[in-house]
């Protein structure tokens, strides 16, 4: 993404955490979080394991409640801005072994609590279809999703989040289990012109290419350590804050180099 | 041959186990699918074994095990699914749980209330002794299944695959987790006099199970599952007509061999391709 694009976006807030609190039992598991989101804008969310990342997903979808603070999704709460937001769990929390197919996968994306029978209409199949070409798997809208490699099948649920015609996308380790190429792959579809006025938010746990792939970083550990662009926020202090002892692995990286040492 | 196959519906107890065969094949074969890619089959089984107590102090009130039939379906599945959801030692220990203790509450009862229960008949099913109320009650609860069914399979089927993306999407996930508890609850309590506690299992798996080697899509392996339910079910009625056999244990054998034949067809296809 060039900063020509970034900069014709609309810079309109629409996920504004202000000092939120998740408590997970007597777990503080996200602690004062504060950061706001411009509608646009494509925001990779990094962390250790357990500093909260998927717990700020499930506080944004209205999935858990707020200790403390507060979420505004363009101005409302959570629970009343469902219809804005599609979220993809982590794959395991989804039940691949069921042999259905993409289009219903996809389809899926217009089910709410208003949907009965079984049945699609012109303008659903219209929708599925469109947004299967956006992903460029509409030759694979009849396969079962048991024969999809993992890049496929995230890039099956990016097209259920655009048949939602949903705002806000939130991809939950959209990277994990998938290799390099398919990476390239979802990341190309992310930054689309079509998708350029959705906020798209992945939580992942590889901070390389950031700079490239993203428009902010959003670094958590329980708290939110640093929010902005990659390149002036990703700094040693920032990257130690999040993964502590651990810090030394990434003392070498930089955005343009990864773990080289001088010894 | 026509004679042959006509022969049994001379008499109306036939007629009346034929329909239920029918209706309960239709009913466990249509939930089977959505039971075995949940892996819900111990569930199941547990729900079965649970009626026990509850048809013992029903019968000692002078109720039909059809009359208990819906009542009991919505206990049961209410129980299981709160306990279940209540509880942190795990869904498979809380099941095991529910299940045997259940299971030993209906004989206790069965002693201590002096119920006239044929047990054989809870355990393997006695269709043909079905009365004309039976199959009313067995039949409605299978078009009140299929409908129920048919209005809400997208919003079952997003449960089923992604129930957290369902949550999101504003689907109301504790009422479809209840509604299909209520469903195969319902499914199971009518089909105890077709194949009773242990075999009802039977009827709604293996179907279904086999039904998932022979084709690689969910709504065509609905279709095909009722379909060898409801042949498991009629052959199994045959057998047990022409051969005196008993007609639980028969209608859960054909199930098996439909299995067996979908099992070598699914192993030959692959290693064609």
């Amino acid at each position: 993404m060039n900063s020509e694009q970034i900069n014709t976006k609309k810079s309109r807030p629409t996920i504004v955490s202000d000092g939120a609190c998740v408590e997970l039992g007597n777990d503080l598991v996200l602690d004062d979080v504060t950061f706001s989101i411009d509608q646009g804008k494509k925001v990779a969310v990094v962390g250790p394991n357990g500093g909260g990342k998927s717990t700020l997903f499930n506080a944004i979808v209205g999935l858990l409640p707020l200790a403390n603070g507060s979420i505004k999704i363009d101005g409302k709460n959570p629970q009343e801005a469902k219809s804005l937001i599609s979220y993809v769990p982590q794959k395991d929390f989804m039940n691949r072994s069921f042999p259905i197919t993409v289009n219903q996968v996809v389809g899926m994306g217009l089910v709410d609590k208003n949907t009965f029978f079984n049945s699609n209409n012109r303008e659903s199949k219209n929708k599925i279809s469109t947004s299967l070409k956006s992903v460029g798997l509409l030759d694979q809208i009849d396969t079962n999703i048991n024969n999809l490699s993992g890049g496929q099948f995230q890039r099956v649920l990016i097209a259920r989040a655009l048949t939602q015609n949903a705002q806000i996308i939130l991809l939950d380790e959209a990277f994990s289990a998938v290799d390099v190429g398919a990476q390239e792959d979802i990341m190309n579809i992310i930054n689309k012109n079509d998708l350029d006025s959705k906020t798209i938010l992945i939580a992942t746990h590889d901070i390389n290419n950031l700079e490239e792939r993203f428009d902010e970083v959003l670094c958590l550990n329980r708290h939110c350590c640093a929010y902005g662009k990659p390149s002036e926020v990703l700094t040693e202090k920032v990257i130690e804050e999040m993964y502590g002892s651990h810090s030394a692995m990434f003392k070498n990286h930089t955005l343009n180099s990864h773990g080289e040492t001088n010894d | 041959m026509i004679e042959a196959i006509l022969e049994p519906f001379k008499y109306d107890f036939m007629i009346r186990s034929l329909v239920t065969a029918i209706a309960s094949g239709t009913m466990l074969s249509l939930l089977g699918p959505f039971a075995v890619n949940r892996n819900m089959g111990f569930m199941a089984d547990a729900m079965a074994h649970a009626t026990l107590p509850i048809i013992a102090v029903g019968v000692f009130f002078g109720f039909s095990i059809s009359e208990l039939g819906v009542p009991a379906s919505v206990l049961i599945a209410i129980f299981l699914g709160f306990i279940i959801k209540n509880t942190n030692i795990g869904e498979d220990t809380a099941i095991g749980i529910i299940f045997s203790s259940f299971f030993a509450l209906g004989f206790v009862l069965i002693s201590i209330l002096d119920v006239t229960i044929n047990l054989e008949d809870l355990l393997f099913g006695q269709i043909l002794a079905v009365s004309t109320f039976d199959v009313f009650i067995v039949v409605g609860m299978c078009l009140v299944v299929l409908g129920t069914m048919i209005i809400f399979y997208k919003q079952l089927l997003f449960y089923s695959f992604d129930p957290i993306g369902a949550e999101v999407k504003g689907l109301n996930i504790s009422f479809l987790n209840y509604l299909f508890m209520i469903l195969l609850s319902v499914a199971i309590v009518a089909s105890l006099q077709t194949v009773g506690i242990i075999l009802v299992l039977s009827m709604l798996l293996i179907p279904a199970a086999a039904s998932k080697l022979v084709t690689n899509t969910f709504n065509s392996s609905i279709r095909i599952s009722i379909v060898f339910g409801v042949f498991s079910s009629v052959t199994g009625l045959y057998l047990s007509y022409f051969f005196n056999l008993p007609s639980g244990p028969s209608m859960s054998l054909v199930a098996t061999s439909i299995f067996g034949l979908s099992f070598m067809i699914s192993k030959i296809k692959r290693v064609k391709t």
